[in-house]
């Protein structure tokens, strides 16, 4: 019986190889790469999957995405815990850079939001411009799903439903569902409840739930969306890998890079606009 | 059941394929979730044990929190190692938030209460039938400890298969404090939740089916292992 104890040290040794080897991992991941805060709509539209093998063979520097809603991604350069935020809400961009947060912003690139909806469009609102839209799913009720995320195109809905004349808070009833969740999770959502929703381009040419769900509501310069890049402040947050986060964002904003972010594309859509060129996107 | 059979032909071919991605996700799986349950097997056997064989003062509260901790969120364990293994945090100069590390923590936190209830439930049976006879062998009840687990070790096993059953499982922790990041982070739990927003359903579903595969795999070796012990 007491042999059998003897296993004990034996298994604390596995543990400890096990551990270190954990570590070990983890201080190789290390070398020569950035951890970049995004967005949903980045790596659940493919783009990154398509960009960062190319940026890899190019820079040599291996890119860690964490996709997240945009408020979510601030939050965590905030926290010190990204070198580069590459986000979609120009007013929480400006705001991160008032606070000292980021170094400078660089537009990206562009795509645009679409109006999702049930195929048969019951609510009438098929067309180009948002703004009747909105007013109309309003007035009747019909089911809504929010992001309600406080991510780029949460941020964007809430801004055109003011833009609508309606106090969404105020005036939202069942019909307004706010979720709390990714772009993908609410067109799931929207697809198996038939709802309408606001969605990227992006996401929604990359989705294959789609159920019976088409795009109704397209082309109105108001649902224009752009995508900023920005070095997390050093001077805030030591840690951060400031040289390799700038060549990754030099890169993204040369024209290599923006020809490759032309480049991708989905059943030979185009699924994003290069403009780093635009001083005022 | 279009989905299901479709989901099932995926996995299938993920499995003949032998995808390198898939492999490398498979592998962090088990390879963080096995950390971690051996780490909670190790923290949490001799402590459940004590918890059998000793009596002291607050030991029934220690015993009332290790129950309560069963049902402790894994959102809840993942957003507190996050808050301090950020950079922002107290241990954030370790610099492991977003690793393989960061994530054996958070499942080895959430195996420990499990291995600590479980272990002390069984033990106390055992040490009610031999503990009494040790004693009068006049073992101390340290001593004795190493005996009562050894006699009580199929209800380790049952222990170390539910913490892991758990840590493998779980996708809300691991999602904080690892991050999903491609060919780095991602393990099956966090792929399935991203195939899922992707709206390849089919796709999480098999990812899905191989998972439980993998348990049963794990599972499987376990008792072996644990018959094995006993035929000695």
């Amino acid at each position: 019986m007491f042999r059998r104890s003897m296993k004990m040290p034996a298994i604390g040794g596995l543990i400890a190889a096990a551990l270190l080897l954990c570590v070990q991992t983890a201080a190789q991941g290390q070398d020569k790469s950035i951890v970049v805060a995004s967005t949903t709509s980045t790596q659940d539209s493919g783009l990154f999957g398509y960009l960062l093998p190319i940026v890899k063979q190019r820079l040599g520097i291996t890119v860690k995405v964490l996709a997240q809603g945009t408020g979510q991604a601030l939050d965590t350069a905030r926290r010190g815990d990204a070198d580069v935020v590459f986000v979609h809400a120009k007013s929480a961009e400006m705001k991160f850079l008032a606070e000292g947060q980021g170094v400078k912003r660089y537009p990206v690139m562009y795509n645009d939001f679409v109006l999702i909806g049930p195929k048969g469009d019951p609510a009438g609102v098929k067309g180009n411009e948002i703004v009747p839209a909105l007013k109309t799913l309003k007035a009747k009720a019909m089911p809504f799903i929010s992001r309600g995320d406080r991510s780029g195109t949460n941020i964007a809905e809430l801004a055109l439903w003011k833009v609508a004349g309606i106090d969404i808070d105020h005036d939202k009833g069942r019909w307004y569902k706010a979720i709390g969740q990714g772009m993908g999770a609410a067109l799931n959502m929207a697809s198996a409840s038939n709802a309408y929703v606001l969605s990227d381009r992006g996401t929604w040419l990359a989705f294959k739930n789609r159920g019976d769900l088409a795009i109704l509501v397209e082309g109105d310069k108001r649902l224009f969306n752009q995508y900023g890049v920005m070095l997390v402040n050093p001077a805030k947050h030591p840690d951060v890998k400031q040289d390799l986060g700038q060549q990754f964002i030099d890169w993204l904003i040369s024209p290599e890079g923006q020809r490759a972010i032309a480049d991708y594309r989905i059943n030979g859509q185009q699924l994003f606009y290069p403009n780093a060129d635009d001083p005022n996107a | 059941m279009g989905d299901f059979t479709e989901a099932a032909r995926t996995a299938a071919h993920l499995i003949v394929g032998l995808d390198a991605e898939l492999r490398a996700i498979v592998l962090l799986s088990l390879g963080v979730s096995l950390t971690a349950s051996v780490c909670a097997f190790v923290v949490g056997a001799p402590l459940g044990t004590a918890l059998a064989v000793y009596r002291f003062r607050g030991r029934g509260a220690l015993i009332v929190i290790a129950n309560a901790l069963l049902g402790l969120p894994p959102v809840v364990v993942g957003l507190a190692v996050y808050l301090l293994l950020s950079r922002s945090g107290p241990l954030g100069s370790f610099g492991i938030l977003f690793t393989p590390t960061a994530m054996v923590i958070a499942q080895a936190l959430l195996g420990t209460p499990i291995m600590v209830a479980l272990v002390h439930r069984m033990m106390v049976d055992v040490w009610a039938d031999y503990g009494g006879a040790l004693q009068v062998d006049g073992a101390s009840r340290l001593r004795a400890m190493v005996p009562i687990m050894s006699i009580g070790r199929d209800g380790l096993l049952t222990a170390f298969l539910a913490a892991f059953g758990r840590a493998i499982a779980e996708v809300g922790a691991i999602l904080i404090v690892g991050g999903n990041i491609r060919g780095y982070t991602r393990t099956m739990t966090t792929a399935i939740a991203l195939e899922t927003s992707k709206g390849d359903l089919s796709f999480a579903l098999a990812l899905g089916i191989i998972l439980i595969i993998l348990s049963m795999l794990v599972s499987g070796l376990t008792l072996l292992v644990g018959r094995a012990l006993t035929i000695r």
